[in-house]
């Protein structure tokens, strides 16, 4: 069993967005980064099947030398190695691509629900189909029974479980699994674990963001004194005509 | 050139969702000076799609459609596409839309911009603004290529019901059939859906224990909002993961979110902070929640709700 696990780095949960060049350009400096929430999930999930079936976990991120760090975490966490595609990911039809290049050899492709940055939800269906493998999106539950996988994913107001041959792609939700924090043996091991950078294929150039913008700020709170808490039912009904 | 706009049904009525990407759909379209193609599959609604904006409605009646998967049903929307020179597609950011989305992109060596939240720019170029960094941002996202797939997030977009009543074509489209199977389906019955639902009401660790929502639910019941939790509440099981909104949890866009013993965390706004109205109830005048609030109030929820429950009853003669 070979799986693949797509990484990508993104700001820390409680980063304090801002831009420049004129609000075209995302400010990184100063900026925490981590590994995808998710993809943390996905990579210690995979790590759990192949401990039990045997096999090998692959890392891949698209990125710049900077996201090496995060790549070392995963090796450490216990990855087998791990792929670089050197370059800055433009957007998610352009990581696809360079993922579904380097996937074309392994059994399983997981990936994270969406990566945090740009919420995008969409390299897992994007390399599905540049592969024509099987989906399966949003997994709370992976597990391998007789060279199948069989997945618990959410759909809107509940749940389905679904199965399919390999090989397939699947994105990780949370309750997967709790994520592994990389032990000292781990992070002693990592160092020496191969890391290979390979060269970006240069397909797809479909978008490409001209500005960013904050949402509007909420104009004040309005304070209700807890004595006349009524009122704010009224305010909802009459003035905010919400039912 | 036509607009498709896929139209997703459960049980055998349309979701709001489809009707917001329709209208969605016919307001692009006259903008572009084109028409409007819907595309429903398996089970139809009762609404007339006319209605909202679609100029022409095809149903697919393949057997093969009747339970979803990703790859049958993009097949089928492209296909369709294909012999109705549609170039512009309009999906509805539901979990099957998710998923259908980028295998139709792919299909349609179409440019795809997920998570957007307001119509398209077309004069000059074909612009889309979408949410960022866990809504932290907004980013406006320009599509070079000819064909574009859109991904709308629900509740983005007013439906409007001032079109004309269009017939259904039915058809067989004859797609593969699926690379995947549904063993099971779990649904909760009878529960407004959260990503759906225009009223919210939700509640954090500020409740003490899983046997106080009743207060909760009352209110939400009475309302006709759906319920919502913060992430630890989930992850102590007092309520459903279901129910877990924020960063890590469910993004929803409400008219109105009521939170009650939430702190507001970063990571909790980021999945609930573009919701219309906001309206926080804690006993602390500092928390964090309260900067992001369009109403606030500093009390005890334990006293506040039953009488927010009480003039709800009243207001509404129930
Ligand atoms: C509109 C837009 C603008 C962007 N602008 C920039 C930019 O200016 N600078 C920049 O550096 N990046 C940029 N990105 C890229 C972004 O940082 C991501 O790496 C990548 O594009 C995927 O974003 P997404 O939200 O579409 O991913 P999603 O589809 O949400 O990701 C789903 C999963 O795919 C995998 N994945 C995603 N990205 C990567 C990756 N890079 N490597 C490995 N696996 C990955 C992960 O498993 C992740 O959980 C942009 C993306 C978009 C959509
Ligand atoms: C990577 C990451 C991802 C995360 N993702 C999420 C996420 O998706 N969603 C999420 O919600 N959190 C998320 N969190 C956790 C988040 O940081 C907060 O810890 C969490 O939101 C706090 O939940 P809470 O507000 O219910 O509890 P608390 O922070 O404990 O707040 C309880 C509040 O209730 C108030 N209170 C107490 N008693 C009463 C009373 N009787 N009446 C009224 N008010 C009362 C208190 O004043 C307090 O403000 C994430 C954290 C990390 C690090």
């Amino acid at each position: 069993m070979k799986i693949l696990v797509c990484v990508s780095v993104v700001p820390d949960t409680t980063t304090k967005i801002t831009f420049t060049d004129n609000d075209t350009v995302f400010n990184r400096s100063g900026v925490q980064f981590i590994m995808n929430p998710y993809d943390e999930l996905s990579l210690t999930r995979a790590l759990e099947l192949t401990e039990t079936t045997g096999g090998s976990v692959t890392v891949i991120t698209i990125g710049e030398a900077d996201t090496d760090p995060i790549i070392r975490k995963a090796l450490a966490m216990g990855a087998t190695d791990a792929i670089r595609v050197d370059a800055s990911p433009k957007d998610g039809m352009y990581v696809a691509a360079q993922i579904a290049e380097q996937a074309k050899e392994y059994d399983l492709v997981f990936t994270g629900r969406e990566s945090i940055d740009y919420n995008g939800g969409q390299v897992q269906g994007l390399v599905a189909e540049m592969l024509q493998w099987p989906l399966i999106n949003v997994a709370t539950q992976i597990d391998l029974e007789n060279n199948e996988v069989v997945a618990s994913r959410d759909i809107d107001g509940g749940r389905e479980v679904v199965k399919s041959s390999l090989p397939c792609v699947i994105s990780a939700q949370k309750d997967l699994c709790e994520p592994r924090i990389p032990n000292m043996r781990g992070i002693m091991m990592a160092r020496s674990k191969p890391l290979n950078v390979v060269a970006a294929t240069d397909k797809y150039d479909y978008t490409k963001v001209s500005k960013y913008e904050l949402p509007p700020a909420k104009s004040g709170v309005k304070m209700i004194d807890a004595e006349n808490a009524e009122q704010l039912i009224d305010i909802l009904h009459n003035e905010e005509k919400l039912f | 050139m036509a607009v498709i706009i896929y139209a997703e049904s459960d049980n055998n009525t349309y979701k709001k969702s489809s009707l917001e990407a329709i209208t969605y759909g016919k307001d692009l379209a006259n903008k572009l000076g084109t028409s409007t193609i819907a595309i429903s599959m398996g089970t139809v609604g009762p609404q007339n799609l006319g209605t909202y904006g679609a100029d022409v409605h095809i149903h697919c009646t393949d057997n093969s459609l009747s339970s979803f998967n990703p790859q049958t049903f993009a097949n089928t929307i492209s296909t369709l596409a294909n012999n109705n020179s549609g170039d512009v597609f309009v999906i509805s950011q539901t979990y099957n839309g998710k998923s259908i989305a980028p295998l139709l992109a792919v299909k349609q060596d179409a440019a795809l911009v997920t998570g957007i939240v307001d119509i398209a720019e077309t004069e000059g170029a074909f612009t889309v603004k979408k949410t960022a960094f866990s809504s932290k941002a907004i980013a406006h996202v320009e599509l070079t290529a000819n064909k574009k797939v859109l991904s709308i997030i629900p509740n983005s977009y007013k439906i409007e019901e001032n079109g004309t009543e269009v017939s259904t074509t039915e058809q067989q489209v004859g797609s593969a059939s699926a690379n995947t199977t549904i063993v099971s389906t779990h649904k909760e019955t009878g529960k407004i859906p959260l990503t759906e639902a225009e009223l919210v009401v939700s509640a954090g660790r500020g409740l003490k224990g899983a046997e106080n929502w009743h207060m909760v639910e009352d209110l939400a019941n009475a309302l006709g909002a759906a319920t919502a939790c913060s992430k630890p509440v989930s992850d102590m099981e007092w309520r459903p993961h279901s129910e877990h909104v924020g960063q890590t949890g469910i993004t929803i866009k409400p008219n109105l979110y009521i939170a009650a013993g939430i702190s507001g965390a970063i990571q909790h706004l980021a999945g609930v902070g573009s919701s219309k109205v906001i309206c926080v109830i804690n006993t602390d005048p500092e928390a964090p929640f309260f900067k992001a609030a369009d109403y606030g109030i500093v009390g005890d929820a334990f006293e506040v709700l039953p009488r927010l429950l009480k003039r709800v009853k009243e207001v509404k003669g129930i």
